[in-house]
């Protein structure tokens, strides 16, 4: 079954990023490799801006479900976007063990 | 050379000469005795920064703090007449924390018409009245009216609840000064959308304020954020405010940056190109009102190029006012001389569109991962001035507002010190 919206349905193969938490989204930037985020920033950084136009029609407060999950779908490709265009690995460089957590966000 | 004009005295540091331009002694950020003062003559005498009054929505709505470093918990209620008032957290009848869920040291939030003892049942109103004893004929005597929720003082500016523990404290408004007068009206209210961040820190506070009060570590320690002709760029020029300013206790840097948008695309991530975001946020204006003229208090300098104000709030609350139009808090929590709870809240106005809300999602996420880079160098600093084979440290121009901060410390401690031998 389809989870995005037909007019992405190129995007499909990467919808197990379609996570609805920050957590998630992080846990799972971390768990992949370089190869794997490519992959995905590849297919889905070309499709950022029309997720943008497509987007506009529709009330933030009110998503359809598929809508919904291709937020969430670009909100991982935020979260990849910072290894894939310059830090060249998962965490952040010179960050030894800090760690912070998003305790509250407002989630789409 | 200075690409931004500095004081007449030569210096941001000369300008203030109480300041000294020695270097700096970092015993307060490591000795247990300095820090135990600090507890009783900083965080027990001074208005602290506890949360928005968003937190609070309706009457009845609550939330609570743990604050080990005044050995407390508290209550923050809004009572039927929608005035915001804290309580200390302890049931009048034998000393139960009495707003709590499933683990007593967890801070929590929801909404109740009035609270109950999990305990005996002992029940307060809202506004801390004792209004129901279980089994009440079995005391003696017992006078309810006398035995209320102990009541913290409570006030709120623009929004901002803080609380103070002295009595004798002059009022919020009074000690925020001329930033708390300088800042009214900024739309502070609008910008409802909320991440907050929470991270343990294996340091003094004050390293953490310090890391933050100083930009001049901005393009080495951060090189590797930005693509890297910018990095190169950032980093042979190094780091120069726009104004600083300093009104005791407080103080604040204003800086330029967050080219909104860029001169030239190349100089941001292909990311920030297509969202219009990036650390400084949003490069779109929201559209509210009270952004344009701004506050006073806001780019001092009234600088073109300028990006960001940060207020240093003393002791512990950092207030960041970013061009684009949003804002964030830092606070730090001692809980030992080595170790805090940072807490990171940005607030930004509703998006209205997946456009708006991803542009901000860029915006939250950067901010973190510059912030574990900032964070990570704080428990190494501890460690070795810990060893205290260096004692004393030189801090430049650009770090005027460390300078200032833990001077403000050495200060209240020794004004508690000599207090506490002449009475």
């Amino acid at each position: 079954m389809p989870v995005l919206p037909a007019e992405f349905a190129d995007l499909e193969p990467f919808a197990d990023w379609a996570l609805e938490t920050e957590q998630e989204r992080y846990a799972k930037r971390l768990a992949s490799t370089m190869p794997e985020m490519q992959a995905f920033y590849d297919a889905a950084f070309p499709r950022l801006a029309d997720v943008m136009d497509y987007g506009d029609q529709f009330d933030l407060r009110d998503l359809p479900e598929d809508v919904r999950k291709l937020v969430h779908l670009m909100q991982s490709l935020i979260m990849v976007s910072f290894p894939v265009e310059v830090w060249k690995q998962p965490r952040v460089p010179d960050s030894g063990a800090a760690w912070a957590e998003l305790v509250y966000e407002p989630v789409v | 050379m200075a690409h931004f004009q500095k004081p007449a005295a030569g210096s941001w540091t000369e300008h203030y000469p109480d300041l000294g331009t020695e270097p700096v002694d970092y015993t307060d950020s490591i000795d247990p005795e300095f820090y135990e003062a600090e507890r009783e003559g900083i965080f027990k005498k001074t208005w602290l920064y506890m949360g928005r009054v968003e937190k609070l929505p309706k009457v009845g709505s609550y939330f609570t703090r743990e604050l080990p470093v005044v050995n407390t918990s508290l209550i923050f209620v809004k009572g039927k007449d929608k005035v915001i008032r804290s309580f200390h957290n302890v049931c009048r009848h034998r000393g139960n924390k009495l707003v709590w869920d499933d683990f007593p040291n967890e801070e929590t939030a929801g909404s109740c018409r009035q609270f109950t003892c999990k305990y005996h049942a002992w029940r307060y109103q809202l506004d801390g009245e004792l209004t129901y004893v279980q089994q009440e004929s079995e005391f003696f005597d017992l006078d309810k009216s006398l035995y209320g929720l102990k009541e913290v003082r409570c006030e709120v500016w623009e929004g901002f609840i803080f609380v103070n523990f002295d009595n004798t404290a002059v009022s919020l408004t009074d000690y925020l000064g001329g930033y708390g007068k300088g800042l009214e009206g900024y739309p502070f209210h609008e910008m409802t959308e909320t991440y907050s961040y929470r991270a343990e820190i294996g340091s003094n506070w004050k390293l953490f304020i310090d890391a933050f009060a100083e930009f001049y570590h901005a393009p080495i320690l951060h090189q590797k954020q930005a693509v890297k002709d910018e990095a190169d760029k950032l980093m042979k020029v190094g780091f120069e405010a726009l104004h600083y300013d300093l009104q005791s206790p407080h103080s604040m840097i204003s800086s330029w940056g967050g080219m909104a948008p860029p001169k030239d695309m190349n100089m941001v991530k292909p990311i920030e190109r297509v969202l219009r975001s990036g650390l400084f946020g949003p490069w779109d204006r929201p559209d509210i009102e009270g952004l344009d003229p701004l506050p006073p208090a806001v780019n001092p300098a009234g600088a073109k190029p300028w990006g960001v104000d940060e207020f240093e709030f003393f002791p512990n609350m950092s207030l960041l006012i970013w061009a684009p139009g949003w804002y964030l808090t830092y606070t730090y929590w001692p809980t030992a001389v080595d170790k805090h709870i940072f807490e990171c809240n940005l607030y930004f106005v509703p998006p209205k569109t997946i456009r708006e809300r991803l542009a901000q999602e860029l915006a939250a996420v950067t901010v973190k991962e510059y912030a574990l880079q900032d964070a990570n160098t704080l428990e190494a600093t501890q460690k070795m001035l810990e060893t205290r084979t260096v004692t004393e440290f030189p801090l430049c121009d650009q770090e005027i507002l460390l300078r200032h901060l833990h001077k403000m410390a050495v200060d209240h401690v020794e004004e508690y010190r000599n207090a506490s031998v002449a009475g």
